[in-house]
């Protein structure tokens, strides 16, 4: 009796480690449970970036004004890219803020084996909270960043009347949405496969240079009338464009063009997570 | 009534030695394809035991091997073993910091590790700051944290220092808070690897006695790696020792520690602690020492060799320690009066005598430490100095075995040359 009881009990394990691991695994369960982390993770990110300074978290919209500053003489006055008619320091400060989230989510995420590895040796937590808290902790320097924007697009709007924003400006999160998700996607994806190799570390630095020129941030898609389809390729660009359309009032739009991005973020995520999935696992035998 | 909260069934992991190159993508490329073919890793079957003193020119390597064992409700078990056994490998297997290569690991309740003191903690944040971040990693949620904050601190002793950037601790302190919080986790199972070496004397005895609560009083289980034997069997009841990643013994702690310290590996080496120049040689006589006996006058030679050191009024300490590590005959030449000089490049033969040294029967080891003022300018210990045999009944009338006590039995140090 005693005997077939203990059996009974003992075949409820809480946790069965083995080395098969199943393909598609997303235990949003644990992920739930450690949320307390992933909010201290991003505590952590943000708190850090200021201590020790005066100003504080004002630092946060010093890059964008700097950029926006640096992009306007050599684009706008030295190159003349022309912004399709919206004023040059919104134009360029509203793509800048946004391309530095995207930026530096992807660079921040596709470190996270490389940058983590004494944590991650040290004590288990499910992996993906760090590139999460790395999108989170991302989207409120965001914000910080967009109150500076907004101001200057509300001196824009009311006091020169040069822009005007239309419906689409409430496309606006589910835009923040899909740059994060496909942040993180792309970010996983590459830390993934630089674990054991780390051919490809080398290849990120430049690489998100270079997507900046394919993505319009410096320039307006109509500026470029041979190469159209190749940058609605790039599924930033009808995020980029949508959010320009929405918030000027001037450029183009695509109901077509999101929905393939859409589509591209979905399946990327997906193959993120599930490459992500395989490799936490093990990483810590090969970074 | 206890019930078991780990089961370990054939546990192996293979690691990969040397560097990762586009050697290895080959052998990834392999192993892929024995997979999609439904084959077993190639690379698993070639891998060769771990003694990582023999070189071998196999790549592979098992850092365990098939390694089985449970652990009931309430034990607090030690594992022990030299160095590379595969003791903290099997930790981490069981933190789920990796995975195995084989077998798999069942567990009831939540494991919190601790493979190391402080991890996560951020330089910058302040050391409150650093509870949370630390107890979220470890596990915790905000509310425990909250709920246990006061009680952290006030075991850690650094109330003082909680809203300063830990960048600014002393390291003791930085030890001594990370230590407290993981010494507050609620879990059901609690993993330590070599954690109690640190802080000060009086916070290892304050470490001491939390672990030897959470066991005893809160019937939680312990799973402890120490090369501090002491503290080993001190706090655990039941002993696992890892010999080369297969567990060797499995028992009860004391007879656990007594078979590894029997273990022919764990005495065969010489420790050289400091070399100033005078180098160790050996003792030219041990082969006559090999059967002594329990009354006998013990006589070892001692052989040294002064490189480059020109010196006077040179001291040496003999030290004897039995198998169980444990000091037994002290003898200083300073209290009779023995002193040398030390010319380069010239031999020195000492005989270290021990008049009616009254021990056990058993092995004995030898430590040397010879000094001028307080400069050391040789220690070398664990050396195999001499065996004491007692084959019949009056002989082995001594028995000092799990005594402490050091003795001080007359002896004479002489010089030869």
């Amino acid at each position: 009796m005693n005997t077939s009881a203990a059996s009974v009990e003992t075949d409820k394990w809480d946790v069965v480690i083995s080395p098969k691991s199943k393909v598609i695994n997303f235990n949003f369960a644990e992920l739930w449970k450690y949320r307390d982390l992933l909010m201290m993770f991003v505590r952590k990110d943000i708190v850090t970036v200021y201590k020790q300074t005066i100003l504080g978290p004002i630092w946060f919209v010093v890059q964008p004004i700097m950029t926006t500053m640096i992009y306007y003489f050599i684009f706008g006055r030295v190159a003349k890219l022309g912004t399709d008619n919206v004023p040059a320091i919104l134009f360029y400060l509203g793509s800048n803020t946004l391309w530095l989230y995207f930026s530096e989510t992807l660079n921040t995420t596709s470190k996270t084996f490389a940058d983590n590895a004494s944590i991650f040796g040290k004590v288990y937590f499910p992996r993906l909270l760090l590139p999460l808290s790395k999108v989170i902790s991302g989207m409120i320097k965001l914000f910080i960043q967009l109150i500076l924007f907004v101001l200057v697009l509300l001196y824009y709007i009311f006091v020169r009347h040069s822009v005007m924003p239309n419906q689409f400006i409430f496309l606006f999160p589910f835009l923040l949405v899909l740059m994060a998700a496909l942040s993180f996607a792309l970010g996983t994806i590459i830390t993934s496969m630089t674990t054991k190799y780390r051919d490809m570390t080398f290849l990120v630095t430049f690489g998100v240079q270079l997507l900046m020129y394919a993505t319009p941030v410096i320039y307006p898609v109509s500026k470029f009338k041979e190469y159209q389809t190749l940058i609605w390729l790039n599924p930033l660009t009808s995020i980029f464009e949508t959010f320009k359309y929405g918030f000027y009032g001037k450029g183009s739009f695509s109901w077509g063009w999101l929905g393939y991005t859409v589509l591209f973020t979905v399946t990327t995520t997906i193959v993120g997570m599930v490459v992500f999935n395989n490799v936490e696992k093990k990483f810590i035998d090969t970074v | 009534m206890s019930s078991t909260v780990i089961d370990i069934e054939n546990l192996s992991k293979l690691y990969r030695l040397g560097q990762v190159s586009s050697k290895t993508l080959t052998h990834d490329f392999n192993r892929w394809f024995a997979k999609v073919r439904g084959k077993e890793d190639p690379y698993a079957k070639i891998g060769t035991e771990n003694d990582r003193s023999v070189k071998t020119s196999d790549e592979y390597v098992w850092a365990l091997q098939d390694v089985c064992f449970n652990v009931q409700q309430g034990d607090v078990l030690g594992i022990i073993g030299s160095n590379g056994a595969g003791k903290s490998t099997l930790l981490k297997l069981l933190s789920r910091v990796t995975s195995p290569s084989k077998g798999n690991i069942k567990v009831k309740g939540r494991i919190a590790s601790l493979l190391e003191v402080g991890t996560g903690f951020h330089p910058e944040l302040t050391g409150k700051e650093n509870v949370f971040l630390n107890g979220a990693i470890l596990g915790m949620t905000k509310n425990e944290i909250k709920r246990k904050f006061d009680e952290i601190v006030d075991f850690a002793g650094v109330a003082k220092y909680i809203e300063t950037p830990v960048k600014r601790y002393s390291s003791g302190m930085y030890v001594r808070l990370a230590f407290a919080v993981a010494a507050y986790l609620e879990s059901e199972i609690l993993i330590l690897d070599e954690v109690l070496a640190v802080g000060d004397a009086e916070f290892q005895k304050k470490c001491m006695g939390k672990m030897g609560d959470v066991a005893h009083n809160e019937g939680r289980t312990v799973l402890f790696v120490s090369h501090n034997l002491f503290a080993v069997s001190e706090i655990c009841n039941k002993g696992l020792l890892m010999v080369n990643g297969r567990v060797s013994h499995s028992g009860p702690i004391a007879q656990t520690i007594d078979k590894y310290l029997k273990g022919g590996t764990s005495h065969s080496e010489i420790y050289l602690i400091k070399n100033k120049g005078i180098d160790w040689i050996g003792i030219p006589n041990r082969d006559n020492l090999t059967n002594c006996k329990p009354n006998d006058e013990i006589s070892i030679d001692v052989s040294l060799f002064v490189k480059n050191l020109n010196m006077s009024g040179v001291f040496i300490d003999f030290n004897v320690f039995n198998e169980n590590n444990e000091n037994v005959v002290h003898s200083r030449s300073n209290w009779i009066g023995f002193t040398f000089d030390t010319k380069s490049n010239t031999p020195i033969n000492l005989t270290y005598k021990i008049i009616a040294p009254q021990l056990a029967a058993g092995k004995y080891f030898l430590s040397v430490n010879i000094y001028q003022g307080n400069d050391v300018l040789l220690y070398v210990t664990n050396i195999e100095a001499f065996n004491i045999n007692a084959n019949n009944y009056f002989g082995s009338s001594i028995f000092l075995d799990g005594v402490n006590a050091i003795t001080v039995p007359p002896f004479t140090i002489s010089r030869n040359n």
